[in-house]
This record gives C-alpha cells, structure tokens and sequence, in this order.
C-alpha cells in the first residue's frame, strides 16, 4: 500500500516480494483485546451456567440451555472465545512455523478448525433454544 | 571472579518467574483452543439426545475425564487472570520490579485458589465426591 512511503529503509527487492507488514497488525492486536475484555464477563457467566447444571439430568438441561439469557450468554461466549483462539492460535503458528508451506497449512487449519467448532456450537445452541 | 559464572549462560541460567508465566500463558492458550472441542461436544450431545448426553456425562465421571475437566477449569482461569494482567500491563501500569513479581504470583496463586474452590463448591452441589 504506501510502500513508497518518502524516506522508507525497505529495499526495492523487498518490495517486489512483499515483505514486510501486511498494515493488519493493529486491528489484530486491538481485536485480541477487545475479545479478551468481553471474554472475562462471558467466561465467568459460562463457569457459573455449567456449575449449575452440574448433577441434573438431560431435560432439565436441555430446558436450562435453551433458555433464552442462557442461551445468548453462551452464543456470545462461544463467538468471543472462538474469535479469540482463532487470533492468539495465529500468532502462535507465525511465532513457530516457520516454513512457508507449513505455515500456510497450519494457519489455513486454524481458520477451518475455528470456523468448524464455532459454528458446530452455535449450531447446537440454537437447536437446544428452538428444539428442532 | 574465579568461579563467577558468564552471564546469561544456557546451563545456569534460571528462568524468571515472569518469563514462565508468559509461556504458561501461551500453553494455557493452546490447551484452551482444543479445550473448546470438549465444550462443542457437551452442546452437541445436549442437542443431540439423552443417549449422547449420557455418553459424555459417562466420560467426565472417569478418572481421565475429571483430569481433563480439572486441567480444563484451571487453565481458563489461569488465562483469563494472566490475560487480566496482560491488560494491566497493556494500560502501562505494574512494570516495576516488585510489582511485576506481585502481578505474577498473584496469578498463579489465584488460579490455583479458585480452581479448588470451584472444583469443591462443584463437588458440594453434586453431594459429596463420587
């Protein structure tokens, strides 16, 4: 984007291979903390939800989880915390992997398994709250 | 200075206690992302039906299961109150030396703490330890 920025160190070469920052980093970070912040309140929730199910048996579970402030609180949980891992299991794979192929596996991976586990999640939260 | 050792040397070095914690953190982090897929199961099985239902409340009464479980319980509240202290940090506050260590003890001591207290207060509402 502004690669010919007056006064930048980076090589023409560099350039031409499109090294360097991708300019998404700060959203990155500001997102991991957004996510982290909504993440205290929402897990604390979720702990005491799943305390409270402890010991009862599959219909009063049911009821309980499909119960609409129950329910929201789980569907903002689970799309909080799945953005969350997505974001920080992404830093860690650029932070290790450092082969290029590798690494475009591993953080295609991140995004599918992501992907998956949330919408497999809220898939079964809006089944719990409609009972299809 | 004969025996003094070279600093920081690889074979004497001793990690500090802050420096355990970020990478506790980031372990925390990672058991938590394939944690989520025992949280999806529970869903889909609650979902799914009293028989799938059954299954999963089966393998968390197993030994491996309520290991899991507890693992589970304390690296969510180990991350989220070493997160807690990352956001402190974000905000440019606690970076003195004895400040710092206080942050990290107090995390590792509350995480602990709490996970007990959870697990008992758990065991108290399901009537005892079975």
């Amino acid at each position: 984007m502004s690669d010919h920025a007056p006064g930048s160190m980076r090589t023409p070469l560099g350039r031409v291979r499109h090294l360097g920052s991708a300019r998404a980093g700060t959203r990155h970070f500001w997102h991991q903390r957004l996510t982290s912040v909504a993440n205290i309140p929402l897990s604390i929730a979720v702990v005491v939800i799943i305390m409270g199910l402890l010991g009862r048996n599959h219909a009063a579970v049911v009821q309980i989880l499909g119960s609409m402030l129950v329910a929201i609180t789980m569907l903002l949980f689970i799309v909080t915390s799945v953005y969350h891992m997505w974001l920080g299991m992404q830093v860690v794979i650029e932070d290790y992997v450092h082969d290029e192929l590798t690494k475009f596996v591993t953080l295609m991976a991140n995004t599918f398994f992501s992907f998956a586990v949330g919408l497999a999640a809220i898939f079964a939260i809006l089944k719990l709250s409609f009972g299809l | 200075m004969k025996d003094r050792p070279l600093s920081p040397h690889l074979q004497i070095y001793r990690p500090p206690l802050t420096m355990m914690m970020s990478i506790v953190h980031r372990i925390t982090g990672g058991a938590l992302y394939f944690g989520m897929l025992l949280l999806v199961w529970w869903l889909i099985a609650a979902a799914a039906g009293p028989n799938a239902y059954a299954s999963v409340q089966w393998f968390m009464e197993t030994l491996l299961g309520r290991l899991i479980l507890f693992g589970y319980t304390w690296s969510l509240i180990h991350h989220m109150l070493g997160g807690i202290r990352h956001l402190v940090w974000d905000m440019g506050y606690g970076f003195g030396p004895a400040e710092r260590e206080w942050l990290t003890v107090a995390t590792l001591a509350g995480s602990i703490g709490l996970t007990i207290v959870l697990w008992f207060v758990g065991y108290l509402a399901m009537g005892g330890i079975r």
